[in-house]
């Protein structure tokens, strides 16, 4: 029988091997491409539209695409994740009606999203006509990163102390009054928080904006115009071998972006949370 | 407004089952289910092969990540001093913001050519696939078990430490059990995710539409199989390709379910 200090020794040592290990592959992972990427980063690269399927050039019309595509999701999604959040906590107590919302929410952050592009190929592009197009993918983008909104949201709502509304209900604002001057607005940098998560897994989508969206290079003229996004761009690139050194330069473009909208993600988050001491 | 998420899950739900399951009914759920020859230019829908290389792929995905997940869990809860999870915590966070993409190529450039030179194979095989990922499940392993060990109150720990415990013995004895049933369910959401993922999975399968034989072999999943063929699809093709939506929205359904309950059960 191995004493009980052995054991403690062999298994902490397990547990620290393993926590850096993990520590170890994640950098690797970003360094692979970061390394290679990096130095093929320039102005150029990002004002230049792909040529040759993208074997040259660079990848403005990507940017442009990811941007609207983005952009289309956002505008969707925060109103009804913070519309959700705000009946959830203000509106509604614990019961069945709220269980069941909570339930579907979960749910809704489960399907992957190969699923969320079958469902925006059949819903928007083909029963609503829409075409491959950014208003399509940017609708199936909407459901998909609408629970990540609705739970920021609420978290950011929770935290805001109960003495706010009992202070601005004793004033005599209404439900509706306390929501807009005094919930929503100390709630916003914990709500602007869950866009920008939403932002980030927007960008980094593939799977569902290939069935939805297209895969054009050409800059979109309108809604209704079918684009390429920048993770599409780098897929397509890296998965048809149509040229390495451009997806790695798309790689580390793509990391870059998710590291600066994650950065400032936790940044707000860990400011918001400070102020309201939650 | 606030129905938006379960009506957008009803709505997901009804047009996949519209368009999947007349096909499956038409080949006949057993044979479709179970059929080992997937040819739809032929008219022959089985989709077993995709159904055990998903299961595979999993499999592997939780003998990676699981343990390393749950070390890295009581890594950041109980060992670690705060400067060293200062580092920590926003690196977790950051794996989980990194897209499939990115792993996927990750797991082509360097896991595939390794397994291929030292291992033999084609290299792009279930073992690629398990290894990425493992780590792709990482985050949600990790930040869910780390909730659930802190969870648990302080005077389990302190009643353990001062029986004369080691922290150790503590740890491995106490802690670990009583937060059972949050990482069970960390487990389960990383089993959701592994079956759903599709882009990095295209990239390092292989995509061989046949049962894989040994860990070596290229294996196709369910999802991959809709993101390859989907884009050319057409008839009653596209309709199996919507039918093995349907089956892969059962199987995640019900392990969400499962987890939901599970973390419920220990709420209440």
């Amino acid at each position: 029988m191995i004493s009980r200090y052995t054991s403690q020794r062999v298994g902490k040592g397990v547990v620290w091997v393993a926590a850096f290990s993990t520590l170890a592959v994640m950098i690797w992972i970003l360094l692979q491409v970061l390394v290679e990427g990096l130095p093929l980063l320039n102005l150029d690269f990002f004002m230049d539209s792909p040529r040759q399927m993208g074997r040259t050039g660079g990848i403005f019309s990507t940017i442009i695409g990811t941007l609207a595509l983005t952009a289309v999701a956002i505008v969707i999604a925060t109103p009804l994740g913070v519309g959700t959040a705000v009946y959830l906590r203000e509106y509604t107590r614990e019961s069945r009606v709220s269980r069941i919302i909570r339930f579907g929410t979960d749910c809704l952050a489960g399907v992957p999203s190969i699923i969320f592009g079958l469902f925006g190929f059949v819903f928007f592009v083909i029963l609503l006509r829409m075409g491959w197009s950014i208003l399509s993918g940017g609708l199936t983008l909407a459901a998909m990163i609408l629970p990540t909104i609705i739970c920021t949201a609420e978290e950011a709502i929770k935290a805001i102390p109960y003495s706010y509304r009992e202070v601005s209900f004793a004033l005599g604002g209404t439900r509706w009054q306390t929501v807009a001057k005094v919930i929503l607005p100390n709630a916003m940098p914990g709500i602007f928080t869950g866009v920008l998560l939403g932002v980030g897994r927007s960008v980094g989508e593939t799977a569902a904006i290939i069935l939805t969206a297209g895969s054009s290079l050409l800059i979109p003229t309108s809604l209704f115009s079918p684009t390429r996004t920048m993770s599409v761009h780098f897929y397509i690139l890296a998965r048809e071998g149509i040229s390495m050194e451009m997806a790695y330069a798309t790689g580390a473009a793509l990391i870059l972006m998710i590291l600066g909208i994650n950065t400032l993600a936790n940044w707000l988050l860990w400011r918001y949370f400070r102020k309201v001491g939650g | 407004m606030a129905f938006s998420s379960i009506s957008i899950l009803a709505l997901i739900a009804f047009f996949i089952f519209a368009q999947g399951v007349p096909l499956i009914w038409r080949v006949g759920p057993a044979s479709f289910l179970l059929g080992e020859r997937w040819f739809p230019s032929h008219g022959s829908f089985g989709i077993l092969p995709m159904i055990v290389g998903s299961f595979w792929v999993t499999l592997g995905a939780l003998i990676v990540g699981v343990p390393l997940g749950v070390a890295c869990a009581v890594f950041l809860c109980e060992l670690t001093p705060p400067s060293v999870s200062l580092v920590f915590r926003p690196t977790i966070q950051l794996l989980a913001a990194i897209p499939s993409v990115i792993y996927g190529f990750w797991g082509l450039i360097v896991l595939v050519p390794l397994i291929r030179n030292n291992l033999g194979g084609p290299g792009l095989s279930v073992l690629a696939g398990s290894l990425v990922l493992g780590i792709m499940i990482l985050p949600t392993i990790i930040s869910i078990s780390e909730d659930a060990l802190h969870a648990l109150p302080r005077t389990f720990k302190e009643g353990a430490l001062s029986l004369g415990a080691t922290h150790w013995q503590t740890i491995w004895r106490v802690l670990l059990p009583a937060a059972r049933s949050g990482i069970v369910a960390s487990v389960i959401l990383g089993m959701g995710r592994a079956v759903g993922e599709t882009m990095a999975m295209i990239m390092i399968l292989g995509n061989a539409a046949q049962m894989p034989r040994s860990i070596l072999d290229s294996a196709r999943t369910l999802t991959t199989n809709i993101g390859i063929e989907m884009g050319y699809a057409t008839g009653d093709h596209r309709q199996a390709l919507f039918a093995t939506g349907v089956v892969l929205f059962f199987i995640i359904m019900g392990l969400n379910t499962l987890a939901i309950v599970i973390s419920r059960r220990r709420r209440a």
